[in-house]
Order: structure tokens, then C-alpha cells, then sequence
């Protein structure tokens, strides 16, 4: 094993929706490829996830939101990585998201939304290559 | 027989044999089925419809006397833009209503509620009070329609709403028809809508059956889910299984306050999936009710027959359906659909195809109920009861599916019963390993989902999808602020000390419906039982 730090990644999901099954199974998936992965849980905070981001050290955030309140969720936690100096952290998202809404994610900061149907591979591979950017 | 099984030696000699297939709850399927495999024992393994073990279906001519009700899943913005669209589907011919409320609501909290931003009106509709409620069900005669309530942890508060709601109109308790879901179990299981632990949940739940009991005796005070199991990533068996084990956890509990068995069990209710993997959904239904009917007689030994039917409300499967081209889900909705009616359902959603995106559009909500109707009136499916059984193949799965439940009802029992697996994480853990492996087979392409895997046809074309405008949400947040100012206080007050009061020792719904009429709001009802009960937090497994 080199001593190269792996990519560390926090899953969240902000709000109150329990929609968690997309959410579980990438964490799962991510950390049998290789990454750290922490699974924050369900109705979590932008406050909450932003701290769990700063004391795991994570290069990713992925927020999962299937309530129809991602405009919202996301924009806060953005907002709250900007605040706390932090918006060099990966921010991506996945849920039920209506294309309409993806321009707009994107100018707040959400590199990329994952919808259903989306392969873990996409994923994946989707993250190393943004973070070895960021590196 | 055994000219049959010779028969069948000599057919299979000599064939080239393809490998095994494999149900969607991974049962090996063979290549053909005969009488061989399904044996004999018609009249205790299947009889007649209307009949013990009710197998072939709880009526006796089924969809030839009665259709199956159509009740569309609908509900977002506030309770006058949902009012529109309820009114919209009844005059397209809906049978029945069916409420979808928005997050806040399902976790107990008022509209203005901090926690609640962003999240109003989104998923279903946001209601707070019993003024809310009227408006929802404005110009709809209550006594009539029958109205199906999505709602788990304030179920009782949301029912006292409606019960109020309706005597406005001028409709009697006893005169109403409908369903609250109020399946708390499953929410822990999976869809996570629990506000307080597991046990004053129960002591909630039992309130509700019996008081329907007495005072509304039409309606169904809960609604047994394998839905929300299923969708979070659980296989057909699972799901089957874990309802099951769920509705005799119920069934123990208001036995043990002391209620009789036929003055409750006719009026539970279940809900089950339809997914795509059609015989496996169809087998699932019939084993279900088989299971059910032998389990209550043998369990508590009811002197009315209805005590033991199992009925149940079926919705076509949302993770079953894909982002890409969207089209393709009207064909899987008609055929999860085609499944539920051969399963015997007494009620049906079918999704809009343009789910995946967001809410549906009027124009996809109308597909999806046309979707029912080109079944209903169409295909003839309804002409005959049960018109899939006898099918070699299809006894064999009821059977197999059976066989699976049970083993799990063993593990289940074995392991202390629902409660206690809810708090050690073992059915969470059992439906993240097989969503798990089912991401797992569609990544390899074990699992084909067409547009998804295979058949791809580059960007999707960008479909419409609702918009829920912010208007309906400072509309809500003004009505709730004017509410609040035109009730006294003082009655209010009065009244959540008394449900703080008698929590454990009561049954809580005149509290609560007294609280209702005062004009508490949810938020506040359910945060008085907060003080008493405290709040859930589940252990995080993945």
C-alpha cells in the first residue's frame, strides 16, 4: 500500500425526507472502491453536514435529497461551505431533480447532480477525477 | 401423474439446458412447469374465492360484481391548489381519494415550522390545522368519496382533522370511508417518517384502531405496508414477509388491551408494491392473503370470517421506473398494474411517468389513470376471478413465495419479534444488503433495465415536470398566522395539558380532537407528545 491519504467522502441527506436507499447503497459502493466514506444519516442539517465535513477532512460532500427541497438544502450548505472557507470541497448531489434545476445548482456550486439511473461507476470515476483537479 | 412425469423424462432428454433464471428475490425459475410441481390439496391450498383460505380472492365474483377502486396518490402546494387538482381527477373518473402530504406534515411539524423550509408543499400538501383540512375537502361531500390518508407518526392528529372536517360538513363519524395509513413499523423498517420511539408509537397506534372501533366503524385505522419496505431496496419475499410479521405485531397489541379480535381485524388494511417482475408480484399477493387468512385463525381464532381477509390497496413501483426515457414507464406501470389486478387488489395507484423527475404533471396523472381504466374496461381482465391461477407455474411460486415468507417469520420470531429487530438494525440491514446487491447486478448488467443498461439512446429529451410554486407556500405561512390569532389561547393551552396529562394512560383521540376543535395546530399537538414520548433516533446502518 502507497501512503497516498484515500479520497474522503461524506454522504449526506439534509431535510426530513427518508429517501435513504440511493444514498446507503453509494456509500456502500464507494468504500468497496476504495474511497472513506461516512454516512451522516437522515434529517440532517446544512449546519450539521458542513461540521461533519470540516472535522472529517472530507474532499467530497454528496447530498442526497428526494423531497423536492434540494433548491433549498443545497443552496444552504454552499453558502455555509463558503462561510466556512471550505468551498474547495467537491459538492455533488443526487435525488429527484428536474433538469430545469440543474443550471442552477451548478452556478451555486453543485458540480454535478446525479439522478436515478445514475451507475455508481459514473459516480465514481466522476469524483477521482474532479478531486485529483482540486489536488 | 406418473404418466405425466414420464412424459416430461422424455421431453427433457436429449435438451441442450439454458442456465438458470432467477426470480427478482432470487428463486431459481425452471425452464417449464407442470402438474408435477404443483401437487395436489386445491381445495386447502386454494379453494374458492370468498372463501378459506381466500387464496383466489376475498369476494366471490371479485371485479365482476365490483371494480377495484381507483385512488391516484395526489397532493402538493397548500390544501386550495390540492383541493383543485382532487376535484380535477374525480371528474376524470377516479373512484376514490388518495393524499400525499408534504414533509413537514408527515413528521408532525407546522408549515411556519423553521425545520419545515423548503420542504413545504413539495412532496404532497402541507396541512396544519383543522381549518387547512376543510379547505383540502371543500365542495367534496365526504360522506360519499372514501379518502385514503399517506400518513404515518400524526396519523391520529390528521385523522381527527378529517373526522372534524367532515362533521363541518355535516357527515357523521360513523358514516365516514377511508384509510389512515398509520403503519408505524415500516417507517422504522423504511421509510423513516417515525417522530417518537417504537412503543408509544404502538400505544398511538392502538389508540386509533380502537377508536375506530367504536366511533367509525367504515373506516380503516391503518394500512399494513410493504410498500415504502420494498422501494427502500427490500426483494418481493422481504417485503411480504416483514408486512406480515408487521400486521400480527399490531394485531398482538390490541389484543392485549383487551379488544376483540372481530371487532378490529376487519377493518386493517395493507398495501402492497407491484413491481415489474410480473409472476413474482402476482404470487406474492395470493400467498399473502393464504398467509394472513391461516395466521389470524390459527393465531387468534375469529368467529367472523372477515377477520381474516386480507385487503389490500397496491401502487405500482416509483423505483421501478427511470429517469431516461421517461415514455417507457407507462409500459411498466400498466404492467406492474395488470400484475396487482391479477393479484386481486381492492384498490390501485398507478405512477405517472414522470416520477423520476419530480411530481407529476396533470397530463401524466391522467395517463396513469387511463392507464387503470384501459385495464378496467378493456383487456377483460376483471371478467373472471383470479384468471392467472391455475397456472402451473404461478402455483408453484405462490407456494415458493409462501415457503420464503415463512422462514423469515421463523428468523423474525427468533430474533424477538419486530420491535426488538427494529432496534438491533436487523431489517434495515436486510433491506440494504439487497438493494445493495440488486445496484450490484444492474452495474454488472445481470439486471437489464431498459434505457438504463441497455437500449440507451443518449440524452433524454428534457420532459415537463411539476412546478410547485412558492406562491402556495406564503399563502399557507399568512393563513397559519391569521389562524393562530383568531383562536383562544387559553382553550388551546387547556387542552395540550390534557393530552400531556393522559398520554400513557388514555386512549388519546378525544384529546386530541378536542385540541383540533380548540384550534391547536399539529405542530403543537405533536409537539406536546414529544415532551411525554421523546423523539426516535435510529441506529445508522448501511
Amino acid at each position: 500500500m502507497s501512503g497516498k491519504r484515500r479520497i474522503r467522502v461524506i454522504i449526506a441527506k439534509p431535510g426530513l425526507d427518508g429517501h435513504d436507499r440511493g444514498a446507503k447503497v453509494l456509500a456502500r459502493s464507494l468504500m468497496e472502491r476504495g474511497f472513506d466514506v461516512v454516512y451522516t444519516g437522515i434529517r440532517q442539517t446544512p449546519d450539521d453536514i458542513v461540521r461533519a465535513a470540516i472535522e472529517e477532512d472530507a474532499d467530497v460532500i454528496g447530498l442526497s435529497v428526494l423531497s423536492g427541497a434540494h433548491m433549498y438544502q443545497f443552496r444552504r450548505v454552499a453558502r455555509l461551505m463558503k462561510q466556512n472557507k471550505i468551498e474547495d470541497v467537491l459538492l455533488i448531489g443526487g435525488g429527484i431533480i428536474p433538469e430545469s434545476d440543474r443550471p442552477k445548482l451548478a452556478r451555486i456550486g453543485v458540480s454535478a447532480v446525479f439522478g436515478p439511473g445514475s451507475s455508481i461507476d459514473e459516480i465514481s470515476s466522476f469524483i477521482t477525477s474532479r478531486c485529483r483537479r482540486l489536488k | 401423474m406418473s404418466n405425466i412425469r414420464r412424459a416430461l423424462d422424455s421431453w427433457e432428454r436429449g435438451k441442450e439446458r439454458a442456465p438458470d433464471r432467477f426470480t427478482r428475490s432470487g428463486i431459481p425459475v425452471k425452464a417449464l412447469y407442470t402438474p408435477l410441481d404443483v401437487g395436489g390439496g386445491y381445495v386447502d391450498k386454494l379453494g374458492f374465492p370468498g372463501e378459506y383460505p381466500f387464496t383466489r380472492g376475498i369476494h366471490g365474483e371479485m371485479y365482476r360484481k365490483r371494480l377495484w377502486t381507483i385512488r391516484e396518490f395526489s397532493g402538493y402546494g397548500d390544501a386550495i391548489e390540492t383541493n383543485r387538482r382532487l376535484k380535477y381527477l374525480l371528474q376524470q373518473g377516479e373512484t376514490g381519494l388518495s393524499i400525499a402530504f408534504d414533509y413537514p406534515t408527515l413528521l408532525g411539524l407546522d408549515s411556519d415550522d423553521e425545520l419545515s423550509r423548503g420542504e413545504f408543499g413539495r412532496a404532497g400538501v402541507g396541512i396544519s390545522t383543522l381549518d387547512d383540512m376543510e379547505l383540502m375537502f371543500q365542495d367534496i361531500p365526504l360522506g360519499t368519496v372514501s379518502t385514503s390518508m399517506t400518513i404515518n407518526g400524526p396519523a391520529a392528529v390528521i385523522w381527527a382533522f378529517y373526522i372534524l372536517a367532515a362533521e363541518h360538513q355535516g357527515v357523521l363519524p360513523a358514516g365516514l370511508r377511508g384509510t389512515i395509513q398509520n403503519d408505524i413499523l415500516k417507517e422504522y423498517m423504511a421509510q423513516k417518517s417515525y417522530i417518537f420511539p417504537p412503543e408509544p408509537s404502538l400505544k398511538l397506534v392502538v389508540d386509533t384502531i380502537e377508536y375506530s372501533s367504536k366511533a367509525l366503524p367504515q373506516w380503516n385505522p391503518i394500512s399494513i405496508s410493504g410498500y415504502h419496505i420494498r422501494e427502500a431496496g427490500a426483494t418481493a419475499v422481504q417485503e411480504l414477509a416483514f408486512t406480515i410479521a408487521n400486521g400480527l405485531t399490531y394485531v398482538e397489541e390490541a389484543v392485549g388491551r383487551g379488544l376483540d379480535i372481530d371487532d378490529f381485524a376487519p377493518r386493517l388494511s395493507f398495501f402492497f408494491d407491484s413491481s415489474i417482475y410480473f409472476f413474482e408480484e402476482i404470487a406474492k399477493f395470493r400467498a399473502a392473503r393464504r398467509i394472513w387468512a391461516r395466521e389470524i385463525r390459527s393465531r387468534h381464532n375469529p368467529k367472523k370470517e372477515r377477520s381474516m381477509w386480507m385487503r389490500f390497496h397496491t401502487q405500482t413501483s416509483g423505483v421501478s421506473l427511470t429517469a431516461q426515457q421517461p415514455e417507457n414507464n407507462i409500459v411498466r406501470t400498466a404492467i406492474e398494474a395488470m400484475a396487482a389486478v391479477l393479484g386481486g387488489t381492492q384498490s390501485l395507484h398507478t405512477n405517472a411517468m414522470d416520477e423520476a423527475w419530480g411530481l407529476p404533471t396533470e397530463l401524466a396523472a391522467t395517463i396513469a389513470l387511463r392507464t387503470q381504466q384501459i385495464i378496467a374496461e378493456e383487456s377483460g381482465l376483471p371478467d373472471t376471478v383470479d384468471p392467472a391461477g391455475g397456472s402451473y407455474y404461478l402455483e408453484w411460486l405462490t407456494d415458493k413465495m409462501e415457503e420464503e415468507a415463512y422462514a423469515y417469520l421463523d428468523r423474525i420470531n427468533a430474533i424477538g419479534g419486530v420491535v426488538k429487530g427494529i432496534k438491533s438494525g436487523f431489517f434495515q440491514r436486510e433491506i440494504a444488503e439487497s438493494s445493495y446487491k440488486y445496484q450490484k447486478e444492474v452495474e454488472e448488467n445481470k439486471r437489464i433495465i431498459v434505457g438504463v443498461n441497455a437500449h440507451i439512446q443518449g440524452k433524454t429529451a428534457e420532459i415537463p415536470v411539476l412546478k410547485v410554486s412558492e406562491r402556495y407556500e406564503r399563502r399557507q405561512i399568512s393563513r397559519l398566522k391569521e389562524y393562530r390569532r383568531n383562536r383562544d389561547d387559553q382553550k388551546v393551552r387547556q387542552a395540550l395539558n390534557h393530552i400531556q396529562k393522559v398520554a400513557w394512560e388514555e386512549n388519546l383521540m378525544p384529546g386530541i380532537m378536542s385540541a383540533a376543535k380548540a384550534g391547536a395546530t399539529l405542530g403543537e399537538i405533536i409537539g406536546t407528545m414529544k415532551d411525554v414520548w421523546g423523539e426516535y433516533r435510529e441506529p445508522v446502518i448501511f
